[in-house]
């Protein structure tokens, strides 16, 4: 029993690591984007004047409560219906984006809500304008108190992407699902190591962003943000 | 349209499935969480062993592992129940995470003014530590309930006919996709926010006078700065 | 020509009117201290003077040049405008001589190594060259605020604003930042929100008393703490004295 799950791991092995491939590369793409979107849409938030705080605000509401499945279902399925037909790998991102971004939205604007006000009247006191006084002052504080939420986000990315197999993208879980179908006898240990591809994945971003939270910690500065 | 009646069909198994989870996710995760703070060094590490375990891993392949991989060792789940013990063990990982850092919050003068009344340990911990540390805890609870109901769409995959169960059926039969699928998403959104709103006015009804302010009220009162 | 000149000024929030047709001047180089209880709008002063709050009415002068006016760069003004706040907020991710030299590279464009230089040099003047790598919060409360004012001083203002400096302070720590004030005392022109009278009657070269938001009186400090002309200044100076005794 043993022996053969740990034969078909062995077989299995180049094929999962392929999966693993699209995995991250889904990975890095959907958060490097939700993140820019994040920061922006966030600071448009705190920032712009009507209607585009609350346009933003009904955009989180909407994309937060919806289950991550049916907007993958929505882009893929729904675009082609009328026509639009795009890569499952570019519809995966559109949906883990879509998703991802109303949550950093979140992460970002609160962190922006606890940089105490003084810190903006200062900037301008000395002649700042508005956009130098966001971009040197504002931000570098704001990333800073981010970095555990985000990091959280970040792995819940990563483990949304197993998802993606739903429309069809060929990541770990869709060689998993395969595999199944081909060869259910020995599934159960192919599908614990998948587990624990996915498990050392999400160690190292945990432990990776740790590091990074430390290494740009303010001595003696270890204000929490808001979660 | 005529295809509603059968859609919703699948609503009560997603509620069902949503509840009954939220519950049992709690109830371990409660022990899990108490375990962690208050446990000896062993029971404290196999809490953290499981929390890890379970947050590390994506829920679907954990309901992959319980439906398909299981009957390899001659565990056989029905579709509804793998999708339950699947979705309250995770749940229950996250529910600890979030129980735990209530405990914490919690000042230790507060333990220790319960002992000095002579309770004993596991009196204090129920009778003090509990009572403020759930309620600090609700606002996260409210969002574990949100991911839970969005999350449960996924055991169609292990076959549950849940309400995205349905909407798939029915798409596929019909080939319209977009319509069954923005249908759906009302569905699931309007559930997301009455969930969230009941549980907004809960957590208002209970609070300490006083005590707790929740970080989203905290949040509301800030001043913005920049705002225009 | 004054180098700051106050005409007239109003401002209310809402319905509550805190200043009500203030005028002063402030000439190069000169010590001006603004006295009065709290909530008579001397803070609210000075955020009109460097249109951090802009008045309702009335114009403010720098160097004969209008910055009420609505068409005015307030970012150059700004520059030329230094202020001292109350709770420092000194910038929390920059060291103490990065919070410095900012101002000079981003706002004024000056070189980063002239900047620094000229930064270290600010610290110095404020006696915490030794303090230069550390953040704000390694800082005690009275070494913040002088970097808060070697953060004015380094842009080179016209004059500078001090919004009650030490209030925010322990009573040990007070003396080192207002020894740092007194050195500037007829290098720059200040104008300076205070309570601390001792400081005032040695250091000013003419005292207003603000109450209500309107100047009641003002004058060179003899005159002031010896021999005022309002009943009111009297009361005022005389309860101020038995609080914090004579110096």
């Amino acid at each position: 029993m043993i022996l053969l799950g740990i034969n078909s791991i062995i077989n299995n092995i180049p094929f999962l690591l392929e999966g693993l491939g699209v995995t991250i590369a889904l990975t890095v793409v959907s958060v490097t984007l939700a993140t820019v979107f994040g920061i922006l849409l966030a600071m448009g938030r705190c920032y712009t004047r009507q209607p585009l705080p609350f346009l933003i605000y009904i955009y989180e509401k909407v994309f937060r409560g919806l289950p991550l499945l049916i907007i993958f279902f929505l882009v893929y399925f729904g675009l082609s219906q009328q026509g639009i037909h795009i890569k499952a790998f570019y519809a995966a991102v559109t949906g883990l984006v879509l998703h991802s971004t109303a949550y950093q939205i979140q992460i970002f604007r609160s962190a922006i809500l606890a940089i105490p006000e003084g810190q903006q009247t200062a900037a301008m006191s000395l002649g700042m304008s508005k956009p130098k006084t966001i971009f040197y002052i504002i931000l570098p504080q704001v990333l800073r108190l981010s970095i555990p939420g985000w990091s959280n986000e970040f792995t819940i990315l990563l483990k949304d992407t197993s998802i993606a197999f739903s429309i069809g993208v060929v990541e770990l879980m869709a060689r998993g699902d395969a595999i199944n179908s081909m060869n259910p006898s020995g599934i159960l240990h192919v599908l614990l190591f998948i587990a624990l591809l996915y498990f050392i994945l999400v160690f190292s971003i945990n432990k990776g962003l740790n590091y990074l939270e430390k290494r740009y910690r303010l001595s003696g500065y270890e204000v929490t943000a808001v979660q | 349209m005529r295809s509603l009646p059968e859609l919703l069909e699948g609503v009560p198994i997603t509620l069902l499935l949503t509840f009954c989870a939220i519950s049992a996710g709690f109830a371990l995760g409660l022990l899990l969480a108490l375990g962690r703070v208050y446990g000896k060094k062993g029971i404290s590490y196999s809490c953290i062993a499981y929390l890890e375990i379970f947050r590390g891993t994506p829920l679907l392949v954990q309901l992959f592992i319980i439906y398909y991989g299981l009957p390899n060792i001659g565990i056989i789940f029905s579709p509804l129940l793998a999708a339950l013990l699947g979705l309250s063990l995770n749940s229950a990982a996250y529910q600890a995470e979030y129980l735990r850092g209530s405990i914490q919050a919690i000042p230790a003068n507060q333990m220790i003014a319960g002992r000095t009344l002579g309770m004993t340990r596991f009196q204090s911990i129920r009778t003090i530590i509990l009572p403020q540390a759930l309620r600090i805890s609700i606002p996260a609870w409210s969002n574990e309930l949100i991911y839970l109901l969005k999350y449960t769409s996924i055991v169609v995959y292990i076959q549950v006919r849940d309400l995205t169960f349905q909407a798939k059926d029915i798409a596929a039969q019909s080939s319209r996709y977009l319509e069954t699928f923005l249908v759906v998403a009302l569905i699931y959104l309007l559930f997301t926010i009455l969930f969230s709103e009941i549980v907004d006015r809960v957590e208002k009804r209970v609070r300490i006078p006083g005590v707790g302010l929740s970080p989203r009220i905290v949040k509301r009162n800030m001043k913005i700065p920049f705002k225009t | 020509m004054h180098m700051l000149e106050v005409v007239d000024i109003y401002k209310s929030y809402g319905s509550c009117e805190v200043l009500k047709g203030l005028s002063f001047t402030v000439d190069k180089d000169e010590t001006k201290v603004i006295i009065g209880t709290s909530g008579t709008g001397k803070s609210t002063l000075l955020k009109c003077i460097n249109q951090l709050d802009p008045p309702d009415k009335g114009e403010v002068w720098l160097e004969g040049e209008d910055i009420t006016n609505p068409s005015i760069d307030l970012n150059r003004i700004r520059q030329k405008i230094g202020f001292v706040f109350q709770d420092f907020n000194l910038f929390n991710h920059l060291t103490a001589l990065q919070n410095v030299s900012i101002g000079l590279e981003k706002v004024k464009k000056i070189e980063k190594e002239n900047a620094r230089e000229k930064a270290l040099e600010e610290l110095r003047r404020v006696g915490l060259e030794k303090q230069s790598c550390q953040y704000p919060a390694q800082l005690s409360g009275g070494q913040k605020q002088r970097v808060g004012i070697a953060r004015a001083l380094a842009m080179d203002p016209a004059i500078i604003l001090f919004d009650e400096p030490t209030s925010a302070l322990d009573p040990e720590l007070i003396g080192d930042v207002l020894d740092v004030m007194k050195n500037l005392a007829g290098k720059v022109a200040m104008l300076i929100v205070t309570h601390e009278m001792g400081f005032a009657r040695n250091v000013a070269d003419e005292i207003i008393f603000m109450e209500g938001g309107t100047i009641i009186e003002s004058g060179p400090p003899e005159q002031m703490f010896n021999n005022p002309k309002k009943e009111r200044t009297r009361q005022f100076l005389g309860r101020i004295s038995t609080l914090y005794g004579k110096e």
